[in-house]
């Protein structure tokens, strides 16, 4: 296990590594030095201005020493200053982080519970209408996407009815702010769990346990509760695990949309504007994210399922 | 002139779509005789989910094929007519013709914050999005194959090195790819001399230079293999996919189609480069399992033994047999492209900026979605976004579920 863990471990971090390369050689591409330069000196520089300005601040240094800098830099805690938001890029990234943290908390509550209900629902008894409908509904939210869901929750419960706020803010946490961002964010993330629920739901109802309990005479209701439930939660338990790495997409969008001002939100300043730093932070966060999510659902699958052993 | 009433709009909508509805009709009707003939495809006729997928994704694609019939006004028309910018569904104009007549139009779903025609818009938004999804799937899917099946096959080093890269795009945030592929001042292009011509190139033609060549590899590759031992065949089958396959590439990837008749606008090249990048690790990685579960079977130790070469086996042994989870999977992930597309355009990255591609205009109407008086601006092009989407998620259930019961 010990072994599986380092290995895994070593593969996350040349993945780290590799990916923050491609992206140091992506922001400095020629086009994406000139649009910073322009943006930080003016608009209206020439390029010998350009030049010499990339001279100064250094961006004209051999590509792999700049690379090796930034590396050596980061591993240390430094991550360099961010040209946007003038401020200590950990800063702005620990800040905004913290936001999204409070959002994506609350998408989690709404989601699993609500996923995982749907899905057992759907599962106990494979074939009935209340599964048919519910997994109409699941396919259904699986195919709107969270800029569609976004408008069309928008335009019936902000502009029509006037019951809640298009418009998150990261100051004032309320019911009227916040239902419209988690509830977007978690609709489209929801089918896809409550669709590997049922399925493994209806693989679990059809096992021979289950039968066994059903003849003994058990009710149906403590067969689901008691018996089904727990083996049925191993596969969903990773599929929640790996929509991570999604859910940070939906970030962008939801936070975009609702003006909520948290990481995805500086993703998308720092896109525009080329801001280095913060684009190498916010790749460096991401990735770790994704690949510690990934981790801990191998880790999780071979605890919860006992015949899974890893050597 | 009068407005319409929402009863009048909604027949009005259902009569302008009349090709759609005869065509559909049509497809349905003719093809329910010959279902027996067309495999798992006509047992769909079987199951009520997966024919409401087929009919939605059969609307949007004869809607894509009738646009001009379809559709009031050319996508880019604006009117002039005062009170026409962001107009309420069913507003009409007295429009001039060039032979100084006029005639009555109507804004059957609004017009936009450029008083252009937000259905004839959506209706145009559905070619461009039934023909980039579709055909960076499949392009994804060519990729795909091409490097999962060896992965799968040999295992080994090649494997590890695969899965490392196709776990190193998945890994990647899509939006911050997108990002950073997507700004026009990396897209510049930069003309290279070689030898009589110039070649252009940017980062994102660098890209779809590489994998647009991975369809030619794949058929030859293809042909190579079964046709080995009758040289005319496959010096024809070679020949021609050359032909073809060079004409369209360098039209395609450079933009410099000899005959002039290929070409893609830079914009769309990249966002077609980004979508296939973003969708080929998953085709990979499905490809590769389905690979390593197959190349147990007996057929394939039957074919290792008779000494087909390896690439025979993957292609033609494998491959074909693969075929069932491939095809639902297909379904899905032209539907997954489309939400890539969307989201492209949702941040401004996609097409030009005039472009009537179903993202862009979510993009552009989302400003203007607070007040109950514009909200079709955004709705129209996000509920047909959505309907589509449906479609194909619907009828890859319905697939998967026909193919499941063999």
């Amino acid at each position: 296990m010990l072994m599986f863990i380092l290995r895994r471990l070593g593969t996350m971090f040349a993945t780290m590594v590799a990916l923050t390369f491609i992206v140091f050689y992506l922001v400095n591409l020629p086009g994406n030095l000139e649009k910073l330069a322009k943006t930080e000196g003016n608009m209206r520089m020439t390029d010998e201005q350009v030049e010499a300005w990339l001279e100064k601040e250094g961006f004209k240094r051999p590509f792999l020493a700049r690379y090796g800098e930034w590396l050596g830099n980061t591993l240390q805690g430094d991550m360099g200053y961010s040209r946007v938001f003038r401020k200590p890029v950990a800063d702005v990234v620990g800040q905004r982080l913290g936001y999204t943290g409070i959002l994506m908390f609350w998408v989690m509550m709404v989601m699993v519970p609500g996923a995982l209900i749907v899905g057992v629902l759907a599962g106990m008894r494979e074939g009935s209408i209340l599964d048919r409908s519910l997994s109409v509904g699941s396919i259904t939210s699986t195919s709107a996407p969270e800029y569609v869901t976004g408008i069309i929750f928008t335009v019936i419960f902000a502009s029509s009815l006037g019951l809640l706020k298009g418009i998150a803010s990261t100051r004032s946490i309320t019911i009227e702010n916040f239902t419209l961002p988690v509830m977007t964010m978690a609709i489209y993330g929801m089918g896809y769990i409550a669709r590997m629920t049922r399925a493994s739901m209806a693989e679990v109802m059809t096992s021979q346990y289950i039968r066994t309990a059903r003849l003994k005479g058990l009710n149906f209701r403590s067969v689901v509760l008691k018996h089904a439930l727990r083996n049925a939660l191993i596969a969903p338990f990773t599929v929640i695990m790996l929509q991570f790495p999604w859910l940070l997409t939906g970030v962008v969008i939801v936070e975009t949309m609702f003006n909520y001002k948290g990481f995805g939100w500086a993703l998308v300043q720092a896109a525009g504007n080329n801001d280095i730093n913060m684009l190498l932070a916010i790749s460096w966060v991401a990735v770790i994210v994704v690949l510690a999510t990934q981790l801990i659902s191998d880790i999780g699958y071979a605890y919860l399922n006992p015949r899974i052993r890893v050597k | 002139m009068e407005p319409l009433s929402t009863v009048e709009i909604i027949i009005q909508t259902i009569i302008r779509f009349w090709p759609t509805w005869t065509a559909i009709g049509l497809t349905i009707f003719g093809c329910y005789f010959i279902r027996e003939k067309m495999g798992v495809v006509g047992r769909l006729y079987g199951s009520t989910v997966g024919m409401w997928g087929a009919v939605l994704v059969l609307f949007w694609i004869f809607t894509a094929i009738f646009a001009d019939l379809i559709a009031v006004q050319p996508a880019l028309e604006q009117s002039f007519a005062p009170g026409m910018k962001k107009s309420a569904p069913g507003t009409g104009f007295m429009k001039d013709l060039e032979d100084g007549t006029q005639v009555a139009v109507y804004y059957l779903w609004g017009g936009d914050n450029l008083a252009r025609d937000l259905f004839s818009r959506v209706v145009y938004g559905s070619q461009v999005v039934l023909i980039i999804a579709p055909a960076a799937t499949l392009i994804a899917y060519m990729v795909g194959s091409t490097l999962g099946l060896p992965a799968g096959y040999y295992l080994g080093w090649i494997d590890t090195l695969m899965s490392f890269l196709a776990n190193l795009v998945l890994a990647f945030p899509v939006i911050l790819l997108f990002y950073l592929l997507v700004t026009p001042e990396v897209n510049e292009v930069k003309l290279i001399p070689i030898g009589p011509i110039n070649l252009p190139w940017s980062l994102p033609i660098g890209m779809a230079a590489f994998f647009f060549l991975f369809p030619i590899i794949f058929l030859c590759t293809m042909w190579y293999t079964k046709y080995e031992k009758n040289p005319q065949r496959l010096a024809t089958y070679i020949g021609v996919t050359l032909v073809v396959g060079l004409w369209l590439y360098s039209g395609l990837a450079f933009n410099s189609d000899p005959l002039g008749i290929v070409g893609m606008a830079p914009n769309e090249l990249n966002v077609f480069a980004a979508v296939i990048l973003g969708s080929s690790p998953g085709v990979f990685r499905i490809v590769r399992g389905l690979t390593m579960d197959i190349k147990t079977r007996d057929y394939v130790a039957a074919a290792q033994t008779r000494g087909e070469r390896p690439w025979y086996i993957m292609l033609w042994e494998i491959l074909p047999n693969a075929r069932g989870p491939l095809i639902v999977d297909f379904c899905l992930r032209i539907g997954y492209t489309t939400i890539l597309l969307g989201t492209l355009g949702f941040f401004g990255l996609g097409l030009s900026p005039e472009s009537p591609d179903w993202g862009s205009m979510i993009n552009h109407g989302r400003a203007f979605v607070r007040l109950s008086s514009t909200v079709h601006l955004s709705l129209f092009p996000a509920i047909a976004l959505m309907t589509l989407v449906l479609g194909l998620n619907l009828l890859a259930d319905g697939l998967r579920e026909e193919s499941l019961k063999d």
